[in-house]
């Protein structure tokens, strides 16, 4: 017999773990498979960590909806599952005249969508809030309910609080295929072997065209990843105080310059379609564009700032918006399925995905119940994730006082980033633990700065490997075939005999 | 929270520091505290294990840990007081040092005048905007010298090296003994960026091949990296189209230079440098904050040890004085510039009266190599004040000249002093 769940939700992305969150609210037992080493891999680990205000997707698709009734949702997440989130605003900058009306049409259309706080900031209101822009801004639109987030921390923060709430999540678990009796969703087969189930949560992000597909639902939906490349700048050398948009392009929201949580500046993405769902690559073209499109906004950026360089694919499906009189191709994908029982689709995923996770986690909740599922809230829910400490944020005092109870916290690793002995065993012991090098880099933002690890990689070998229990040269970057070490030196190996 | 004082306190025990903290006991600071932030002292000397140290001080070829091993006796033995595994999280103006180690917790430290020597960090993969996956095996030779030396494990089977850096040449070698197989050593400029002597006994030796003008244009391979697709590029860097190879290799080891760890220096306000990326400094390593001097990597990137061991002499001994009250400021400094042919220059500011005290030596390094017999000049108001005879001039080797007391009457009297490389 197979173990059987209630729910099996299928990705442990940003999508998935926000509903495996929404769902351990109910007493209903819950498993979260994920194909990768980690939760957060895929799209959810490499996008430009916004939360964006509304005013983009087309009026009446189901992206304005989710998008802001999502945007609505981020302040109490945020204090409920401890994690970072900024509401800074954000500002869409028109520079030279010929781009000052299509604020208008991004105004009247968050308008029409919903969205609040809004409002047209003249070129000198805009070069007083910024002073590195562009001095050739001829305008701006101010969104105030726009932020920026760690969105790895959300998905994180969200699969802890579920698997607090009793929620069980495998990890390095891949999809096969359904089993499927009658007409009705019983079961899964993973690499893992098979798992009985009621319901089936189809969140594979940029798979979940396939998934839906071995389901044998809306063959004629497809994703097509899109290819975003971006720059990570120093600190030290490029701070910018919020979120700064080119006006939109009719692919995508162009190439932008936006503050981070972490404090550095991001610049990005560029917006390529292509069919393989694999590559990833960093390209000299696409760097150049992007080093170009955030010179057009912030004139003072420099090559010479550049620590990091990172590339994601966004999930763009070509489901078409379901409102009568809305020619809208691109739209998300949220439904019970037609064709079999007990399988809800979440596609085509991109671009307001992140801010719309939570909204969207709340309509499959609503879906659940409209299909009959009677659910009860356990009496021991629990919405709180307690953060853990992060010795950069805190004051010496406080340090002081972490130290005092784990001297663990006194030791810095990570030079360029302050991350401490203790943070990383905190990491290797919580509810959804680290295993790998990533893990680290991913929960604790070691590594990221400028030495991006330079220092910190042979302390963290011996680290995890002693913490892990295995030998250092299975100590990986990202699991399985990612090892950073061969073998023992012949000194090592003589030693050793 | 926790609060000392002490006469002179030290940032980094690598040469520099450990010179620095020498000179100062040796000169009259009674406590002289190093903070490094590794578990033992030495900087990235233990990790060095080839020779080639102490040519210039002891007239001996000695490897990087016995060069240490010396400083670090002699410090012990002069009662130097270290505090391991510690690290600085804070410089304020006033010298004041906040640090954080896992036995003492967050301390303060007041020095009457502060060494920084925090040495330099290498350049990573991004800051060359290398482009491809981001699998594991790409490292600096840095981080792969610690792992086969202290560490005892290969990073890799089949190697190439990107850039002609000294450190990347040394691995390069010392992987081969291993039993490696290094593929290739590639180098973007059209000439070397380290030592000579490091090419001949390192690559030539072991017929590594070494391919000027030619860099990697793409890391392959998803988790663990398969290839690097190599290519020519002309003088402006840009990629001649068809000389493409893709060269099969499971780690890239990236020697693409080196920049001065400055941090803690901004934030202790003091002035930086924009062509070396260390503290501007004068023939003191007095940086533009009183009180706080600088030495070794941090102040410019060296090629020999054992000139950072005199630089971190002359930081040390004027730090003391400082602490003690007996340095006399400076009434007037000299701008020093980089002139023709010169990338840049260390000290950047000269004060005449200190020739009182004997030469001053002007380091610098060449922009282009001159592979025919040169000249070093320092020059002000159109005349050459002293000049010296080079063989060659190359970018990899610091060219150092010295301006001496008879040139004292010339120096008062310039604004400016200007050095030159140039054909002799």
């Amino acid at each position: 017999m197979p173990e059987s769940y209630d729910i099996i939700i299928i990705g442990g992305g940003v999508v998935g773990c926000m509903v495996a969150r929404a769902l351990s609210r109910y007493r209903l037992d819950i498993l979260l498979i994920e194909k990768e080493e980690d939760i957060g891999a895929g799209t959810t680990a490499a996008n430009t960590a916004l939360v964006h205000p509304g005013y983009d997707p087309p009026v009446g698709s189901l992206k304005a909806a989710l998008n802001v009734a999502g945007n609505t949702m981020w302040p109490q997440l945020a204090a409920e599952l401890n994690f970072s989130f900024e509401q800074s605003g954000d500002y869409v900058v028109a520079i030279g005249t010929e781009e000052l009306p299509i604020l208008d049409e991004l105004m009247e259309r968050g308008r029409r969508n919903g969205v609040p706080g809004m409002r047209l900031l003249s070129a000198e209101e805009m070069r007083r809030r910024e002073p590195r822009i562009n001095p050739q801004v001829s305008g701006a639109l101010f969104a105030a309910t726009g932020g920026m987030c760690d969105p790895f921390g959300v998905t994180l923060a969200a699969v802890e609080n579920a698997v607090m709430n009793g929620a069980r999540i495998l990890r390095e678990t891949a999809f096969e295929d359904f089993i499927i009796s009658k007409g009705e969703i019983t079961g899964i087969r993973t690499s893992r072997g098979d798992f009985a189930c009621r319901w089936a949560v189809n969140a594979a992000g940029l798979h979940a065209d396939e998934v839906m597909h071995k389901a044998g639902e809306r063959p004629e939906f497809r994703i097509t990843p899109r290819k975003g490349e971006y720059l990570i700048l120093d600190r030290a050398e490029m701070e910018l105080k919020s979120v700064y948009f080119p006006v939109p392009t009719a692919v995508s929201k162009g190439i932008l310059a936006t503050a981070t949580v972490h404090g550095n500046t991001i610049l990005g993405p560029t917006a390529v379609d292509q069919e393989d769902k694999q590559d990833k690559e960093n390209t000299a073209d696409g760097l150049e564009e992007v080093l170009a499109g955030g010179k057009k906004l912030i004139p003072s950026v420099d090559a010479r700032q550049v620590i990091a360089v990172f590339a994601g694919l966004r999930a763009a499906g070509n489901a078409p918006c379901r409102t009568p009189g809305v020619d809208y191709g691109h739209d998300f994908i949220v439904e019970v399925a037609e064709k079999v029982r007990g399988l809800i689709n979440l596609g085509g995923i991109e671009s307001p995905g992140l801010t719309a996770s939570p909204a969207i986690a709340q309509r499959v909740v609503e879906l659940l119940q409209d299909a009959g599922e009677t659910l009860t809230v356990k009496k021991d829910w629990n919405p709180i994730r307690p953060a853990r400490p992060r010795f950069r944020h805190l004051t010496h005092a406080e340090r002081q006082v972490l130290i005092a109870q784990d001297a663990l916290y006194g030791r810095i690793i990570c030079r360029c980033e302050n991350v401490t002995e203790g943070e990383i065993i905190a990491e290797l012991r919580s509810p959804v633990p680290a295993r790998s090098y990533d893990g680290i880099k991913r929960r604790t933002w070691l590594g990221t700065g400028r030495c991006q690890g330079g220092f910190d990689l042979p302390r963290m070998t011996e680290l995890l490997a002693r913490e892990l229990g295995v030998p250092q040269t299975e100590v990986s970057k990202k699991g399985g075939g990612s090892e950073f070490l061969r073998r023992l030196t012949k000194d090592a190996e003589g030693a050793g005999e | 929270m926790n609060s000392r004082r002490c006469d002179v306190a030290v940032i980094g025990s690598g040469p520099g520091g450990l010179a620095a903290a020498i000179a100062a006991k040796k000169h009259g600071a009674e406590s002289v505290l190093v903070v490094e932030r590794d578990r033992e002292p030495g900087g990235i000397l233990p990790q060095c294990i080839h020779n080639g140290f102490g040519l210039e001080i002891f007239k001996e070829d000695l490897p990087g840990p016995s060069y240490a091993q010396r400083f670090i006796r002699e410090a012990y033995d002069l009662r130097v007081e270290f505090l391991l595994d510690s690290m600085v999280l804070e410089v304020g103006a006033d010298c004041r040092l906040t640090l954080t180690s896992r036995k003492g917790g967050i301390q303060e430290v007041h020095p009457g005048a502060l060494v920084l020597a925090m040495g330099c960090r290498e350049r990573t993969r991004a800051q060359v905007r290398l482009p491809g996956s981001r699998p594991a095996g790409v490292y600096t030779a840095g981080t792969a010298q610690r792992w086969v030396n202290i560490e005892g494990f290969m990073p890799g089977r089949r190697f190439v090296v990107l850039g002609s850096g000294d450190i990347g040449m040394i691995m390069a070698r010392r992987l081969t003994f291993e039993g490696a197989k290094v593929e290739r050593v590639l180098e973007i400029m059209p000439y070397l960026s380290g030592l000579m002597r490091n090419y001949v006994q390192c690559l030539q030796d072991y017929s590594i091949p070494l391919e000027m003008q030619r860099t990697v244009t793409r890391i392959i391979g998803d988790r663990r990296v398969e290839a690097v697709e190599t290519a020519s590029v002309d003088e402006f860097w840009q990629v001649i189209p068809g000389s493409c190879e893709v060269i099969p290799c499971d780690t890239l080891l990236l020697s693409v230079g080196l920049i001065p760890e400055n941090e803690l220096s901004r934030q202790a306000g003091v002035s930086i440098d924009p062509l070396t990326g260390g503290p501007v400094v004068d023939s003191h390593f007095q940086t533009s904050v009183p009180g706080i001097f600088s030495a070794g990597n941090v102040v410019h990137v060296y090629d020999l040890v054992d000139w950072v061991t005199e630089a971190g002499y002359e930081a040390g001994k004027i730090a003391a004085l400082y602490a003690q009250g007996k340095l006399t400021p400076s009434k007037r400094t000299v701008a020093v510039r980089a002139g023709e042919n010169v990338r840049y220059t260390v000290p950047q500011r000269v004060d005449p009266l200190a020739l009182a005290e004997g030469a001053i030596p002007m380091q610098m390094r060449a922009r282009q190599p001159i592979e025919a017999p040169a000249w070093v000049e320092v020059a002000a108001g159109g005349k050459t004040l002293t000049r010296r005879a080079l063989p060659y001039a190359r970018p990899g080797e610091m060219v150092t000249l010295n301006i001496k007391p008879e040139n004292a009457d010339a120096l008062f009297d310039a604004d400016a002093l200007i050095l030159n490389i140039i054909p002799r």
